[in-house]
């Protein structure tokens, strides 16, 4: 369940949330979607939150749930390489695509360059909002891989952080474009 | 969790406004989410049926169209404000228009929300509605009826209201492109993810002077509202600071903010006064810049 990474076995899931409402009149909806990397099928609720099948069902913590009204980007996840709010997406939406979480970032058991980097610049403390504020800043590299400052001030000022000040995680990113670069 | 609800999934307008036809008050149209998800994860609102109109082809283009010689922008109501952003022919023909969409909000909602629920939600903050007030863009509705075109003055209706009837869907916003002796500004402040004022101005220039102003202030009432009298008070003057000024203190004067998350209503107010301002004066700058190229 915690392995998301490395296998191409499809996850099958069924939709196992409790409801007030009689099973018969829920409507379910068989899914594929790719989750970091690996093919999932699930059977889901139109209602279900992408957040909720990722860390109820899919076991994958790593996206937080704090403001649950896609402001403070602690849920950010990628849905086919682009930020998103898993709080307030629905996972009908992820039908057919990709979802990138936190704990698909790393690969063979090495660290991804921003996560590197965050540790090397102490971007972080409590840690709440890491997750979120890589996946933006990867989407950001990703389409920018040479931002400014500014850039990345501006990709950046939807994902909320009470600790650092931001100095840190704004250093962090200049890091990790330039660590790609080298890296080729 | 959210009540339970059913999604379907029409391939085209007829038969997204049959099923908002047949479901009436039990529907609502799915777009982006990034507005109807909050108010249904509050429980404000609740419908046993979304339609989604993601499904239909074609409505997330932007299209240029040559009339008589008058040229006009199509944006298609998919268009996320991402995607507008990028735009290369948005970008091209009316950046102002691509530069806005860039501030929307957050990365994520701009990757997910699209112009036509901007719009159709009908909320007070919205940086779209304020913009398109002041350029007169043009809203085309169909339904099961035909097609309608509603000016973005009669759009507008109240708080989370527009002119759309629930069977409708949004299927094009018509932008007319400015022409050379004319520019566009627009002006915001935001303290959080939606702005507390936002502020557009178009100014056409002839022989000196202001031929036409359209000034549009947002966020401070239920709807964006078009400030006439200001509009009235610049028409045929000199594009001066005094001008804008006296234009800016009208428009302070019309809304009526009040205190909220936002700001105090006296602190929106002075906001307005200055915004206007600066967006009268960058706005006729613009177009005298234009005018001189």
């Amino acid at each position: 369940m915690s392995d998301m990474t490395g296998t191409s076995d499809p996850q099958v899931l069924l939709s196992g949330e409790p409801s007030g409402e009689p099973l018969e009149e829920r409507p379910r909806l068989p899914i594929t979607l790719t989750v970091n990397g690996r093919p999932v099928e699930a059977v889901i609720e139109p209602r279900e939150m992408l957040l909720d099948v990722l860390r109820e069902r899919l076991g994958l913590t790593g996206a937080k749930r704090s403001c649950d009204v896609q402001v403070c980007g602690a849920c950010t996840v990628l849905l086919d390489g682009l930020p998103v709010s898993a709080c307030c997406t629905l996972a009908y939406e992820a039908r057919g695509r990709e979802v990138l979480t936190i704990e698909g970032l790393a690969c063979d058991g090495r660290l991804h360059p921003l996560q590197e980097a965050f540790i090397d610049c102490t971007a972080l403390q409590c840690g709440f909002c890491t997750s979120g504020m890589i996946l933006t800043a990867k989407s950001l590299l990703d389409e920018t891989p040479h931002p400014n400052r500014e850039q990345i001030r501006a990709a950046l000022q939807g994902n909320l952080c009470r600790c650092t000040g931001y100095w840190n995680i704004i250093e962090a990113v200049e890091q990790a474009a330039q660590a790609e670069v080298q890296g080729g | 969790m959210l009540a339970p609800f059913r999604i379907h999934e029409p391939t085209t307008v007829r038969d997204a406004s049959r099923l908002l036809l047949e479901h009436g008050d039990a529907a609502a149209i799915y777009a982006g989410g990034t507005e109807l998800l909050l108010l249904m994860k509050d429980g404000l609102v609740h419908y046993p049926h979304l339609v989604n109109i993601k499904t239909i082809a074609g409505l997330d283009q932007v299209a240029l169209q040559d009339e008589n010689g008058s040229r006009t922008l199509t944006l298609g109501p998919l268009l996320t404000h991402r995607a507008l952003a990028r735009s290369a022919t948005l970008r091209e023909q009316a950046p102002l228009i691509a530069q806005v969409a860039e501030r929307v909000a957050n990365a994520r909602v701009r990757a997910a929300g699209t112009l036509g629920g901007n719009l159709c939600f009908g909320e007070p903050h919205s940086d779209p509605a304020t913009l398109l007030l002041a350029w007169d863009a043009v809203m085309e509705l169909t339904s099961t009826d035909g097609s309608r075109r509603v000016p973005a003055i009669s759009f507008f209706v109240g708080l989370l209201q527009t002119a759309r009837q629930p069977h409708e869907v949004l299927t094009s916003v018509a932008v007319p492109l400015l022409p050379a002796h004319a520019g566009a500004a627009y002006e915001k402040f935001a303290l959080h993810e939606r702005p507390s004022v936002t502020v557009a101005a178009v100014v056409y220039l002839r022989d000196g002077a202001i031929a036409q102003a359209r000034l549009a202030v947002g966020s401070v009432g239920p709807t964006p509202l078009r400030i006439g009298e200001a509009e009235e008070a610049l028409a045929g003057d000199r594009p001066a600071e005094s001008a804008f000024s006296h234009a800016a203190a009208l428009a302070a004067r019309t809304v009526s903010p009040v205190d909220d998350l936002y700001g105090s209503a006296e602190y929106k107010r002075h906001l307005v006064r200055v915004l206007a301002a600066r967006a009268l004066s960058a706005a006729s700058e613009q177009a005298a810049r234009r005018e001189r190229a």
